[in-house]
């Protein structure tokens, strides 16, 4: 029996296959879904913010942001036996839930800005990142399979998709 | 100030804001009454403070479709402002605005959203116009933005805004009964200096 994980906001899992992890309703937060395609361990990370040292209060929940977030995910993978070397990494969210005409405050911004540091972040790691589904202005709920890699994206009125 | 966090302000001035949430929601009910000139009874607000975690779960669930809709603070204080109700309770007070000319069921039509932008214009400014007269504050809002989407995708928005300085989130549901019960809620975001200024202006002590 497989089981499916949930990830929260600001939270994070690991699972091992034939387990999967899931988180409800991305909006423009991003989902980090990272794999070892050898053990097939896999985990999920749900951040909210780019970046935990441009924090006011420092950081009680590293789980929020994309930094200190996926190097966490990391650290629980490789305790679980998974190897830095192979792991593989699929992102998901971002968007921009509303428009507002001309502002580019944070509010509008802070979507792109997790896409980009989750990438940055990905990229320092030397975990490459093999798809994404982000940007645009629809929430996004997702299913990571770490036996296949397989990253599911459903969204409202929209057929589910496959990266 | 730099320090304060939502939990300082939460263990102090729990009660104000609550206070204020009620006052605030009142007039929001009010003035939704008289733009459906129709009586509108509601229930003592529930002003709750949410781990980011919980937030989904007390809306039925993060993938509850709900209509949100978003604006912004400006004045004496700033930050941001959001009104959600479900999207079934939407669909009832589109109808009852266009007086029935749009179906209940279906798509949300261009019409039917430009009616609920402007319920949720109403009723925010309405709430806004409370805390502006109790705090003798400047407060304005800008024009709204709508969406119809997931309540977490919806959510993610103020979530990231009380996220940057703490890890809870603050919000108001109010029950509201028309024909049939609505449930709405608002979440009123100041940024962090303007909590210290809303409570200088009620007269208590910033922490």
């Amino acid at each position: 029996m497989s089981e499916m994980i949930k990830v929260g906001m600001a939270d994070l899992k690991t699972c091992v296959s034939p387990d999967s992890v899931i988180t409800l309703g991305l909006g423009s937060c991003v989902g980090i879904a990272i794999r070892d395609p050898l053990t097939k361990i896999g985990g999920l990370a749900h951040i909210m913010l780019p970046d935990s040292t441009a924090m006011i209060n420092g950081c009680q929940n590293i789980a929020k942001f994309a930094d200190t977030g996926i190097t966490e995910l990391v650290r629980q993978m490789e305790k679980l036996g998974a190897s830095r070397f192979r792991m593989v990494a699929k992102i998901a969210g971002g968007a921009t839930m509303f428009a507002f005409e001309g502002n580019s405050s944070t509010v509008g911004q802070v979507g792109n800005r997790n896409v980009e540091a989750s990438k940055a972040k990905l990229k320092e790691l030397k975990i490459p990142l093999l798809a994404q589904d982000t940007g645009a202005n629809y929430g996004r709920t997702v299913v990571f399979y770490p036996e296949t890699g397989e990253f599911h994206i459903r969204a409202v009125g929209k057929s589910e998709s496959i990266i | 100030m730099s320090d304060m966090s939502l939990d300082q302000v939460t263990e102090n001035y729990y009660d104000v804001l609550k206070e204020i949430g009620n006052i605030g929601a009142g007039n929001a009910m009010t003035a939704l009454s008289q733009m459906l000139q129709c009586k509108v009874d509601m229930k003592v607000p529930q002003v709750r403070l949410l781990e980011f975690a919980e937030v989904g779960d007390m809306m039925g669930g993060e993938e509850q479709i709900m209509v949100g809709v978003f604006l912004g603070v400006e004045g004496d204080i700033t930050g941001s402002m959001m009104f959600m109700v479900e999207e079934e309770s939407a669909r009832h007070l589109i109808q009852k605005i266009t007086m029935g000319m749009l179906p209940a069921g279906g798509e949300f039509e261009e019409m039917g959203l430009s009616a609920m932008k402007e319920v949720g214009n109403i009723i925010t400014g309405a709430y806004l116009n409370s805390l502006s007269t109790l705090t003798n504050l400047k407060i304005f809002p800008t024009p709204p933005a709508l969406t119809v989407d997931m309540a977490g995708a919806i959510l993610s928005v103020p979530a990231i805004q009380f996220g940057i300085f703490g890890d809870k989130i603050l919000l108001i549901q109010s029950q509201f009964y028309d024909e049939i019960q609505l449930d709405g809620y608002f979440i009123l975001i100041p940024d962090l200096e303007s909590y210290a200024k809303i409570l200088t202006a009620l007269g208590l002590p910033v922490v």
